[in-house]
C-alpha cells in the first residue's frame, strides 16, 4: 500500500494513463492538469499497463478532442479526454455518438460552472447535468481517494456493460484539493479490468479485414426501434457499477456502493447528494446523530442510468422528509435533476405499492461556482426539514431577498475534531507561501500516523494577487472539502494584508497569529490596526513576529520568505516535535532547491536556523489601544454601485452580498478598476521631467495605463501641489505650454517596461533615464496629490492631437487601465492602444482567454469611459465563438446605420435638411471628421427630443441614432483563440468580406490556462504539451489572410517598431472590410525576464521570427504592390533570440541534441519565409488577388 | 613522416591540438576540426559557476508567475529534472548541453575528444569529469582558472587547491587527467612537479588569464578577450623546456600558435602536443593543416622523420639546470641592450 499526497487531478489521471492507450486533450481549467500529467507521463515515455505509451494528443478544442476520441474508441484503442465546462459541451454531439453506438470509454471531468450570467471557472455540478440525456453513464466521486479509485471502477465498469462513463469530481475542491491518500497498484488495476474485455473492446473496431459500417442514416421505420435496442445495457449498468466496487472493497478495503446511505438507521430526515458536498453531510449527520437527532445521508455516486433500485434500498423506510441537494441550476424547471429523479423514484414506488408512504420531498440548489458548503449550512438544510413546511426549491449558502429561497443557518457550527490542526495563510501570489505550504503537506502527509490537507485560494488578478492557504493535519483522513473556518493557527505573510482582508476573521479562540513584519517586536502591537487589535483580544489570540524579510535578507535570499515562514509554523504549531520538523524541512528545501545549487540550498538551510531565533511572541494587553481604523475600500466619492457592491467584493465579502445587489443580466459598470488603488509594487515608475524629451514612449509600452500625459496653459499650474512636476512643451507653436507626465504610482506594478523603453541617459549616468524605478513609500502620499490635481487638467482635444506619431497617441486617454495582468504583460499595451485610438466609439468582442481575464474579472475591471461618460463596450461571449461575435456586432451596426440614414432621410424636413444632409454625407475617417460628426449627430438628439413621441420615426431614429457615428468593431483575443478553437470561426469572418477589425495577441502559447501548446507556438519552444520541444513550425495566419485578397493584414510588435504598429492599427480600422492585425505580446509562459519583453519584441523581428508586414488591400485598387514588408533582413541568428528565453533553453538542457536539430530547421524556416515575403514584396499588384466585393 | 605522438597516454596521429575555443561549440565545428587534421579536440571549457547560474536562472523563470493565478499555477512542463529531484535523486544541475555535445562529438570523430573543466565545488569537479567520462571523454582537462582575490590567501594554499581538486578528479575517473594551469606561482616549476606527482597525466602550460580592461568613455569595466600572439608562447616554451626532464607525464603547450615554427618551437622545447585557438580562430579551422604541412615541411628539410626523433632537442639539461637559465638571462639581456636604444 502506498500512500501519497496529491491533489484529485492528479489521483484520477493517474489510473486514467495507466488503463488507456489513447489520451485525446484540449486545456480547460480546473482539468487541464490532468491532461498535462498525461502529456509528462507520456512524453517521459511511462507506458500503461498494456505496455505501451500512451498517445497524447492536444486537439484544437474539445469537439476536436471528442471527434479524435471517437475515432480512436471505433478503431479499438481504449481511449479518454479531460475536461470540463464549456469544454465538455463542446463535447455533446459526440457523446451522443459514442453511446449510441455502446462504445467503452471513460471522460473524466473537473465538475465546473457554465458560463452564463458571467463564466465561472469554479466547480459545480453544471456542466455534467447538461450531459445527463447524452447516453453517457455519470459517476461522482466526493473525494480525492474516491476520483482514484472510481476512475477504476469506471473503466471496470465501462467495458463490462459497452456504456461510456463520465467520470467526474467537483472542481477545484477536488481535482485541487491536496488530500492523503491510498494508491491503487497496477496490479488493482489489473484485477478490475480484465483483459478479455479489453480485447472484445478491439474485437468490436472498424477493421477492412471483417468490414461493416457504423454510422448509417436511419429513417422513420427503424430510428426509434434501434434507439430502444440499448436499454438491456443500461439496466445492466449499476450492478455492473456495484460489482466493480465491491472488487475493489475486496482488494482495498475501501468500500463504496452507487447509492450509499450513512447515518441514523431509522432516520426520519435525509439529505440526498452527489459530489464532495457528500463528505461535509455525512460528517454533519455523524454530529448531528451523535446529539441525538434522527438524521442520514444519501450519497449518490452513479447518476446515470439512475440507480432507482439502489435508491430505493438504500433510503430506510423511517425517513419521511427528504432534503435532495442539487449543485446546479436549472433556469425554469419544476427542480434540478436530482431533486427530480429522486421524487420520480419515490412516487413510483408509492403509487406501485413498494413504499407506503410518500415523503415529503424538497429540493434545493447550493455550492454554485465553489459557494462553500459547510456544516453550518447542511444542519440548517436538516433544520429546514424539521419545520413543517419546508422551503420548496430553497437555496443554502446565500442570502436571497429577491425570491426569498435562502435557508437560514448558524454559521458559528464547528463539528471538525479536537484532534486536528486547522491553519490559514495569507500570501502575496509572489512570495512562495502557497509552494511552501504544499512543501508543508507533502512533509506530513509522508508521516505514518498523519494524514494532510490543503486548498489553496487565488484572488483574481495576475499580478499582486493574495493567496490563502488552508490546511488541516489529523491522525484520521481528513473529510473536510471546505474552508478551514476556525483556525488554531494564522499565519499573515505580510503586514500590509491586515489593512485589505480580515486575517483573523477564520481565527479560532485561542488561536496563534504568525505576522511577518518589519518592526521590532515591541512595536508590533501599537501598529495593528484598532479592528485587529480588537480581534485579538476577543478571541485570546497569541502574537507571534518575525521579520522575516529581514532574515531572507541576510542570508542571501531577499524577497524569498517561504522557508522562513514555514519554520516558523512548524515551530509554534507542534505538529511535528521540533528537531524533526526542522530536519524535514532541510530535507525538503535539498529537494526543493537542489537543482538551483549547493548555494541556494545552503541559504534557505540558514533561513531555518535564522528563523528560529528570529521569532518572537508579542505581549498582548488586555484591551485595543490603538485608534487607526481600517483604511477605507474603496474612495468615499465612488459610485454607489462600487461602494456597496465592488468594495464588498475586494474586501473578501462579496459572499456576504444578497442577491438583490447583483445586476439581473450580467451587467456591470465600466471604469471599476479605477477605484482599487492596489499599491502592489515596492518599486514604482517616476519621471525626471528634466531629462524627458516628450517622446510618448513610456506611455506608450505601459501595459497597465499608468503613465499619462498632457499639455496646457502654464497659468494652470497656480494650484498645483508643491511636487507636481512639469516642463515647458516640446513642441513649436505652443508658447507658455506645459507638459506633465503623471504617473499613477499606485496602480504602477513596477514592471520596468517604461524605463527599457526611454530613449534617453543622463549624460554622467548612463543608468539614469527620464523615467526610473523609484522605490513606492516615500513618494505615495505626494503622487496621490498630484494624481488628484493632474485629473484637474484638460484633457488633449482628440482633434488636435497628432494620431499618426507614438508622441501624439501619449495625449490620447486610455480607456484601457490598471488592469490585473501581470507585471510587464505584452498584450496590454496593444490593448490599451486600441482603446486610445478608438475608444468612444469602440466595440470589443473579447475571446475567452488572459484578455479576458484581465479585462472582465470581477470584482473590478479596466475597460473604462472617458469624461463625457462614452468609451468601449465590451464583451465576452466564449473561447470558440468569438469571431462571430464580434461579426454580430457588426451586422446589427450595419442594420442599425442604415435604419437611422433611412429614417433620417425620411425625418430630413422635420429635424432639418441641411443637419440630415451633413450627416448622411458626412466623411468619418479622421478624428476632426468623427468629431463633427458627433457634435451633428448631438445635435439631432436634441431636435429629436424636442419633437418627442414614443411611437413613429422620430422614436425609431432616437433609439438607432448613434449608429449614425461610424462604430469600429474590433474582435480581440489570443492565439488559443485564433489559431486553434476559433480558428474556423475566424476564418470565415475574414472571408464575410465585413467591415471588423481582428486583433490577436500573440503569446504564442496558451497563457490564460498555464503554457499549454497552440498552433501559434513556434518550432523547438517547449510548453506544456509539446514538453519534447515543438515539432511543427508556427501557423503563418497571416499568409492564409492574405490569400483572400481583401483581407488587410498587418503583423507588428510594438518593442520592434512602435511606429509600424500604430500605423497598422490605424489602417486596420480605416479599411473597409475585415482586417487581422497578429500582435507579438511578450508572456511570463515564454519564459522571459518581463522587464526584458520590448527588446526580445525586438529580436523577434531581428531574427526575422516575426517579419513585419502590412498587406492593404487598398493599395491593389490603386495598382500598387498591396504586400508591405516593414522590418529589414534577419540580421541576426535565430538563437540570438530563442536562447534569452526558458522556451527554448530548456529543450537545450534536456534534449540538447534535439534542440539543435530543431533550431537548425526553425532557423531554414526563418530563411525560407523570408525569401518567399521579400518576394512577395516585390511583386506587381496584379499578382495579388483582386477585391471582387461590390459595395465597401 | 611520422607525425604521430602520444598524449596524455592516448595515441594521436599528430601533434596538433584544437584546444578550448567556440570552435568547438557543436558537433559540427568538432567535425570541421577534425577534418583539417588535428590530431585531438579539447571541447569549450564547461564553467561549473555558469551551470548553476543558469540553472538557477532557469528554475527562477520557471517559477515566476506560478501559485498566483487559479488557471495556470505554473507555465512550464515539468522537467525529468524535478522530478529526479522529488525522489532526491539529483540534487545538482546536470550540464545536458555539455555533455550531449562530447557524447555526439566523440562519437562523430575518431580522433580523441577531451573534455574540459572549469569548477568551482569539490563535487563540481569530480561529478562533471565522471560524467564527461562516462559521455565518452578521452580525457579531462583540469582548466583550474582561479584568481585568489582574497589578497591574504597564502600561496601554498593556493597551490594546494590545485592538487586537491586533481587528487579528487584522478580518484573520481579512469580516463587521463590533464592540468591546465597559470604561469603565476612563486615557483611555477615546483607546482608543476606537485601535479606530477599527484598523478596528472599531463600539464597544459598556461592557462591564459582573461583580464577585463576599462573603458574610458563609458567608464565601465568590459571583459577583454584577445587572440594571443606568437610571442606570448616564449613562456610556455621556457617552462616546457625546463620541466621537460622532470616530469612524468605529458606537457602541452598552448599561447601563441600562429605559424609552423611555432609549433616546431614547442616540440623542440619539449612538449609532447602543441595546441591551439587562436590561430584556428584567426584563420578558421582549415590553418590546422597549413601548421601540419608546414610541420611536415620543416622536417622533411631537416631530415627528421618523426616527431620523437625532434622532441625536446633543446630543452633545458636537467643536470646543469642553474647555470642553463642564469646563461639563458645573461644572454637575454645582452641580447636587449644591443637591440635597443638607450633612452
Amino acid at each position: 500500500m502506498t500512500r501519497v499526497t496529491i491533489d484529485g487531478n492528479e489521483a484520477a489521471a493517474s489510473v486514467a494513463y495507466r488503463l488507456n492507450e489513447v489520451c485525446c486533450i484540449f486545456p480547460i481549467t480546473p482539468s487541464s492538469p490532468m491532461a498535462e500529467l498525461a502529456d509528462e507521463w507520456s512524453s517521459k515515455g511511462r507506458p500503461n499497463l498494456l505496455g505501451s505509451v500512451p498517445a497524447v494528443m492536444e486537439m484544437q478544442s474539445e469537439g476536436g478532442a471528442a471527434g479524435a476520441l471517437h475515432g480512436a474508441l471505433q478503431s479499438g484503442a481504449l481511449s479518454t479526454t479531460f475536461t470540463a465546462s464549456q469544454g465538455l459541451l463542446l463535447m455533446i454531439p459526440n457523446m451522443y455518438k459514442i453511446a449510441g453506438e455502446l462504445t467503452p470509454c471513460v471522460m473524466h471531468v473537473a465538475a465546473r460552472s457554465l458560463a452564463a450570467q458571467g463564466l465561472s471557472i469554479f466547480g459545480d455540478h453544471s456542466d455534467v447535468m447538461a450531459v445527463r440525456q447524452t447516453g453517457f453513464a455519470l459517476l461522482a466521486s466526493a473525494s480525492v481517494q474516491e476520483a482514484h479509485d472510481l476512475a477504476l471502477v469506471a473503466q471496470a465498469a465501462t467495458l463490462a456493460t459497452r456504456v461510456p462513463f463520465v467520470h467526474f469530481f467537483d472542481g477545484f475542491r477536488t481535482s485541487h484539493e491536496l488530500n492523503t491518500i491510498e494508491l491503487l497498484s497496477d496490479d488493482d488495476l489489473r484485477a478490475l479490468v480484465p483483459e478479455e474485455l479489453i480485447r472484445a473492446h478491439r474485437g468490436r473496431a472498424l477493421t477492412p479485414e471483417h468490414p461493416f459500417i457504423r454510422g448509417t442514416a436511419q429513417n422513420p421505420d427503424v430510428y426509434f426501434q434501434a434507439r430502444e435496442t440499448a436499454n438491456p445495457f443500461y439496466a445492466a449498468v449499476p450492478a455492473a457499477v456495484e460489482d466493480a466496487m465491491a472488487a475493489l472493497a475486496d482488494r482495498t478495503g475501501r468500500r463504496y456502493h452507487t447509492v450509499q446511505y450513512t447515518g441514523h438507521p431509522e432516520a426520519d430526515r435525509v439529505v440526498v447528494v452527489m459530489g464532495s458536498a457528500a463528505e461535509t453531510v455525512e460528517e454533519t449527520v455523524a454530529y448531528l446523530c451523535g446529539r441525538g437527532e434522527r438524521v442520514g445521508v444519501l450519497q449518490v455516486r452513479l447518476f446515470r442510468p439512475f440507480p432507482v433500485r439502489a435508491l430505493l434500498d438504500a433510503l430506510p423506510a423511517s425517513a419521511s422528509r427528504i432534503a435532495v441537494l442539487d449543485r446546479t441550476k436549472e433556469p425554469g424547471s419544476n427542480g434540478e435533476p436530482l431533486f427530480l429523479d429522486v421524487v420520480a423514484a419515490l412516487a413510483e414506488a408509492h403509487t406501485d405499492g413498494e413504499r407506503e408512504a410518500m415523503p415529503l420531498v424538497t429540493g434545493g440548489r447550493y455550492g454554485l461556482s465553489s459557494k462553500e458548503v459547510t456544516p453550518a449550512m447542511i444542519a440548517g438544510v436538516f433544520a429546514e426539514l424539521a419545520r413543517e413546511r419546508p422551503r420548496r426549491r430553497f437555496t443554502v449558502g446565500i442570502t436571497d431577498d429577491v425570491s426569498g429561497l435562502s435557508l437560514p443557518y448558524d454559521p458559528s457550527l464547528d463539528i471538525e475534531p479536537a484532534d486536528s490542526v486547522r491553519a490559514v495563510f495569507f500570501g502575496l501570489g509572489s512570495d512562495g507561501t502557497v509552494g511552501a505550504n504544499k512543501n508543508t503537506i507533502k512533509i506530513l502527509g509522508a508521516e505514518e500516523k498523519l494524514n494532510a490537507q490543503g486548498y489553496f485560494v487565488y484572488d483574481s488578478k495576475k499580478s499582486g494577487s493574495q493567496t490563502v492557504s488552508h490546511l488541516r493535519f489529523g491522525p484520521r483522513p481528513i473529510r473536510a472539502p471546505y474552508l478551514v473556518e476556525q483556525a488554531s493557527f494564522v499565519g499573515c505573510h505580510h503586514f500590509g494584508l491586515l489593512d485589505r482582508v480580515d486575517v483573523l476573521g477564520r481565527a479560532a479562540p485561542g488561536a496563534t497569529l504568525l505576522l511577518d513584519c518589519a518592526l521590532a517586536p515591541d512595536e508590533v502591537w501599537d501598529a495593528l490596526p484598532r479592528p485587529v487589535q480588537e480581534k485579538i483580544v476577543a478571541k485570546h489570540v497569541k502574537v507571534y513576529a518575525i521579520n522575516a524579510a529581514r532574515i531572507a535578507r541576510d542570508v542571501g535570499l531577499a524577497g524569498r520568505t517561504n522557508t522562513i515562514l514555514q519554520t516558523c509554523f512548524f515551530a509554534i504549531s507542534g505538529v511535528l516535535p521540533r528537531d524533526e520538523a526542522i530536519a524535514r524541512i532541510k530535507t525538503a528545501i535539498v529537494k526543493t532547491y537542489g537543482r538551483r545549487g549547493q548555494e541556494v540550498v545552503e541559504k534557505n538551510q540558514a533561513g531555518v536556523d535564522r528563523a528560529l531565533e528570529g521569532l518572537h511572541q508579542i505581549e498582548v494587553p488586555g484591551r485595543a489601544t490603538s485608534s487607526r481604523e481600517l483604511p477605507a475600500m474603496v474612495p468615499a466619492g465612488a459610485p454607489e454601485f462600487v461602494r456597496t457592491v465592488t468594495a464588498e467584493m475586494m474586501a473578501g465579502r462579496g459572499d456576504e452580498l444578497p442577491v438583490s445587489a447583483l445586476p439581473v443580466d450580467g451587467t456591470y459598470p465600466s471604469g471599476t478598476a479605477a477605484y482599487e488603488k492596489r499599491n502592489i509594487s515596492e518599486l514604482v515608475a517616476e519621471w525626471d521631467q528634466d531629462l524627458c524629451i516628450q517622446c510618448g514612449n513610456c506611455s506608450f509600452v505601459c501595459p497597465h495605463g499608468v503613465i499619462r500625459s498632457t499639455y496646457y496653459d502654464e497659468s494652470l499650474l497656480a494650484g498645483a501641489p508643491a511636487e507636481f512636476r512639469s516642463a515647458p512643451l516640446d513642441a513649436r507653436g505652443l508658447p507658455d505650454t506645459r507638459f506633465t507626465l503623471q504617473v499613477y504610482a499606485e496602480d504602477c506594478t513596477g514592471c520596468e517596461l517604461c524605463v527599457q523603453a526611454c530613449p534617453v541617459a543622463a549624460p554622467d549616468n548612463p543608468d539614469r533615464k527620464a523615467i526610473n524605478l523609484a522605490p513606492r513609500v516615500p513618494l505615495i502620499d505626494a503622487a496621490r496629490e498630484n494624481v488628484t490635481f493632474f485629473e484637474t487638467l484638460p484633457v488633449a482635444d482628440r482633434s488636435r492631437v497628432d494620431f499618426g506619431t507614438v508622441r501624439g497617441t501619449q495625449f490620447l486617454e486610455p480607456l484601457f487601465e490598471f488592469s490585473g495582468a501581470c507585471a510587464g504583460c505584452g498584450e496590454t499595451p496593444y490593448v490599451k492602444l486600441l482603446s486610445q485610438l478608438f475608444g468612444d466609439r469602440l466595440m470589443v468582442a473579447n475571446a475567452t482567454g488572459c484578455s479576458s481575464i484581465y479585462g472582465g474579472n470581477l470584482p473590478t475591471t479596466p475597460w473604462t469611459t472617458n469624461a463625457e461618460g462614452r468609451g468601449p463596450a465590451w464583451s465576452n461571449s466564449l473561447f470558440e465563438d468569438n469571431a462571430e461575435f464580434g461579426l454580430g456586432f457588426r451586422l446589427t451596426a450595419d442594420m442599425h446605420a442604415g435604419l437611422a440614414r433611412s429614417r433620417l432621410t425620411q425625418l430630413r424636413d422635420v429635424v432639418g435638411a441641411e443637419l440630415a444632409d451633413d450627416i448622411l454625407a458626412a466623411p468619418q475617417l479622421r478624428e476632426s471628421e468623427l468629431g463633427a460628426q458627433h457634435d451633428r449627430i448631438t445635435e439631432l438628439k436634441r431636435r429629436l427630443d424636442e419633437l418627442g413621441g414614443a411611437e413613429g420615426p422620430v422614436a425609431d431614429l432616437r433609439s438607432v441614432v448613434d449608429h449614425l457615428l461610424r462604430r469600429s468593431i474590433w474582435i480581440v483575443g489570443g492565439d488559443g483563440w485564433a489559431y486553434d478553437i476559433g480558428s474556423g470561426g475566424l476564418d470565415h469572418v475574414l472571408a464575410s468580406g465585413r467591415d471588423v477589425n481582428v486583433l490577436v495577441l500573440d503569446t504564442e502559447v496558451y497563457s490564460n490556462t498555464g503554457g499549454q501548446s497552440s498552433k501559434s507556438t513556434p518550432l523547438g519552444a517547449v510548453a506544456k504539451f509539446a514538453a519534447a520541444g515543438k515539432t511543427i513550425p508556427k501557423k503563418d495566419l497571416a499568409l492564409q489572410a492574405i490569400a483572400y485578397g481583401y483581407v488587410y493584414v498587418a503583423r507588428v510588435a510594438m518593442g520592434a517598431d512602435p511606429q509600424q504598429t500604430l500605423r497598422a492599427f490605424r489602417e486596420a480600422e480605416a479599411y473597409d472590410g475585415p482586417s487581422l492585425v497578429l500582435a507579438y505580446s511578450q508572456c511570463i509562459a515564454q519564459g522571459i525576464e518581463m522587464r526584458d519583453g520590448l527588446a526580445q519584441q525586438y529580436r523577434a523581428v531581428a531574427s526575422g521570427h516575426w517579419p513585419l508586414v502590412r498587406y492593404d488591400p487598398m493599395l491593389r485598387m490603386t495598382g500598387d504592390n498591396p504586400f508591405m514588408l516593414d522590418s529589414p533582413r534577419p540580421r541576426i541568428a535565430l538563437t540570438d533570440y530563442t536562447q534569452r528565453e526558458l522556451r527554448y533553453r530548456s529543450l537545450s538542457r534536456t534534449d540538447p541534441a534535439e534542440a539543435e536539430r530543431l533550431g537548425a530547421l526553425a532557423q531554414e524556416a526563418v530563411n525560407q519565409r523570408w525569401d518567399t515575403y521579400e518576394e512577395m514584396a516585390t511583386r506587381g499588384a496584379q499578382r495579388f488577388p483582386a477585391d471582387a466585393r461590390k459595395e465597401r | 613522416m611520422d607525425l604521430s605522438t602520444s598524449y596524455l597516454g592516448l595515441a594521436l596521429p599528430n601533434p596538433l591540438v584544437a584546444s578550448a575555443s567556440p570552435l568547438s561549440n557543436s558537433v559540427d565545428g568538432v567535425q570541421r576540426l577534425a577534418d583539417a587534421g588535428v590530431g585531438a579536440v579539447v571541447l569549450y571549457s564547461l564553467f561549473e559557476e555558469q551551470v548553476r547560474r543558469e540553472a538557477a536562472e532557469d528554475a527562477r523563470l520557471a517559477e515566476a508567475g506560478t501559485e498566483i493565478f487559479s488557471e495556470a499555477l505554473s507555465y512550464f512542463p515539468a522537467e525529468a529534472e524535478e522530478e529526479a529531484a522529488q525522489e532526491g535523486a539529483a540534487d545538482e544541475p546536470t550540464p545536458r548541453g555539455y555533455l550531449s555535445l562530447l557524447e555526439r562529438a566523440a562519437a562523430a570523430v575518431e580522433i580523441p575528444v577531451i573534455g574540459s573543466i572549469n569548477g568551482v565545488t569539490p563535487g563540481g569537479w569530480t561529478s562533471y569529469a565522471r560524467a564527461m567520462q562516462d559521455a565518452g571523454a578521452a580525457a579531462i582537462e583540469l582548466n583550474i582558472y582561479y584568481i585568489p582575490g582574497d589578497p591574504r590567501i597564502p600561496g601554498r594554499d593556493v597551490e594546494q587547491r590545485h592538487v586537491d581538486i586533481l587528487s579528487r578528479v584522478k580518484d573520481a575517473v579512469t580516463v587521463p587527467v590533464a592540468v591546465k594551469l597559470s604561469p603565476h606561482f612563486s615557483s611555477t616549476g615546483e607546482m608543476a612537479l606537485r601535479l606530477d606527482e599527484a598523478g596528472a597525466d599531463g600539464l597544459v602550460l598556461f592557462n591564459r588569464f582573461l583580464q577585463p580592461d576599462i573603458d574610458p568613455e563609458s567608464m565601465a569595466v568590459v571583459p577583454a578577450v584577445d587572440l594571443s600572439s606568437p610571442r606570448e608562447g616564449r613562456l610556455p616554451r621556457t617552462w616546457i623546456s625546463i620541466l621537460r626532464p622532470h616530469v612524468r607525464g605529458s606537457l602541452a603547450g598552448t599561447t601563441g600558435v600562429d605559424e609552423p615554427s611555432d609549433v616546431i618551437k614547442y616540440l623542440l622545447a619539449g612538449a609532447d602536443v602543441v595546441m591551439t585557438a587562436s590561430a584556428l580562430l584567426r584563420h578558421g579551422p582549415g590553418h590546422a593543416a597549413v601548421l601540419l604541412d608546414g610541420l611536415s615541411e620543416w622536417m622533411d628539410r631537416k631530415g627528421y622523420k618523426s616527431v620523437s626523433e625532434l622532441r625536446g632537442l633543446l630543452a633545458v639539461d636537467g643536470a646543469d639546470q642553474a647555470g642553463s637559465e642564469r646563461a639563458g638571462y645573461v644572454r637575454a639581456m645582452r641580447y636587449a641592450n644591443l637591440s635597443r636604444a638607450p633612452w
